[in-house]
């Protein structure tokens, strides 16, 4: 499974990838912004899976979600972000994620979010 | 809550950061936070040694800094990124920015209002100024952790949204 982890904190790239490893199979590809994320899904894609920070520089999350659903209405997205308002997780989804994870987060919580998330998009089609 | 200067100190803008930073550092660096007496702050010296800033803009303006002793910072660091960092390297502030920005980012879901996090920015060394985005007063919060001490020094006010 290809999984893209988009985030502008490297920190937080790496806490999610440990996270990641209590997965099997996994093969994970970074990006630290939308942009940079835009160039690695057009490279490397497509992914299976990509968690998507809301909050970063030259290109945020939302703008990214929105730019790959143009022609992309099925790779499963889940937002990983403080972003936590109702507003936000609304707008989010309209946009085209599949799911909403909110910072600060368990590993556990984060890991039952992905396999939802994979689980929905699997049965989906 | 203390005032100063007419500007009010607004509760409903303070409350959330201790929330905040309480479920940000027990989530993500299982450190607990125990939060002392706020004062009313007028000099623009950080409290510590190294700083994270966070500006909001929306129907919040304003910055929150979160100043921590060089000592607490790196055992925090450690705790979040799960491995020990080099204080002052670009990973160590890569850390400390993610840390202030989950600090800020879930304090404004509980102003009720719609306001916009700017990217983090990190300041570090002996006597850094920080130029404060808002003239609402400067709120201190002292906060107390296994790991040692840090403040955050919140400087908001909400602005009426546009008709
Ligand atoms: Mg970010």
């Amino acid at each position: 499974m290809k999984i893209l982890l988009i985030d502008d904190s490297r920190t937080m790239r790496n806490i999610q990838k440990k996270v990641l490893s209590a997965m099997d199979n996994v093969e994970i590809s970074e990006a630290a912004d939308g942009l940079e994320a835009l160039a690695a899904v057009g490279e490397q894609g497509p992914f299976d899976l990509m968690l998507v920070d809301w909050n970063m520089p030259n290109m945020d999350g939302f703008t990214f979600v929105t730019k790959i659903r143009e022609n992309d209405k099925t790779t499963p997205m889940i937002m990983v972000t403080t972003e936590a308002e109702k507003s936000r997780v609304l707008e989010a989804l309209k946009a085209g994620v599949n799911n909403y994870a909110v910072k600060p987060f368990t590993p556990d919580a984060l890991l039952e979010k992905i396999r939802q998330t994979l689980e929905k998009a699997g049965a989906g089609g | 809550m203390p005032e100063t200067q007419g500007n009010k100190v607004n509760p409903k803008l303070i409350v959330p950061f201790v929330k905040s930073a309480q479920d940000v550092f027990s989530t993500m660096a299982a450190t607990k936070v125990t939060v002392g007496k706020p004062t009313i702050k007028k000099d623009p010296m950080p409290s510590y040694d190294i700083s994270g800033i966070v500006g909001f803009s929306g129907e919040v303006v304003g910055s929150i800094v979160v100043s921590f002793h060089e000592q607490t910072s790196v055992k925090l660091v450690e705790a979040f990124a799960g491995e020990a960092l080099e204080y002052g390297s670009n990973d160590f502030i890569d850390a400390l920015g993610e840390l202030c920005n989950m600090v800020a980012g879930a304090a404004k879901k509980d102003f009720g209002l719609d306001a916009s996090i700017s990217i983090p920015s990190v300041i570090t060394g002996a006597n850094h100024r920080v130029a404060r985005m808002s003239d609402a007063p400067c709120l201190v919060i002292p906060c107390t952790t296994a790991a040692g001490e840090f403040a955050m020094e919140i400087s908001v006010k909400q602005v009426s949204p546009a008709v």
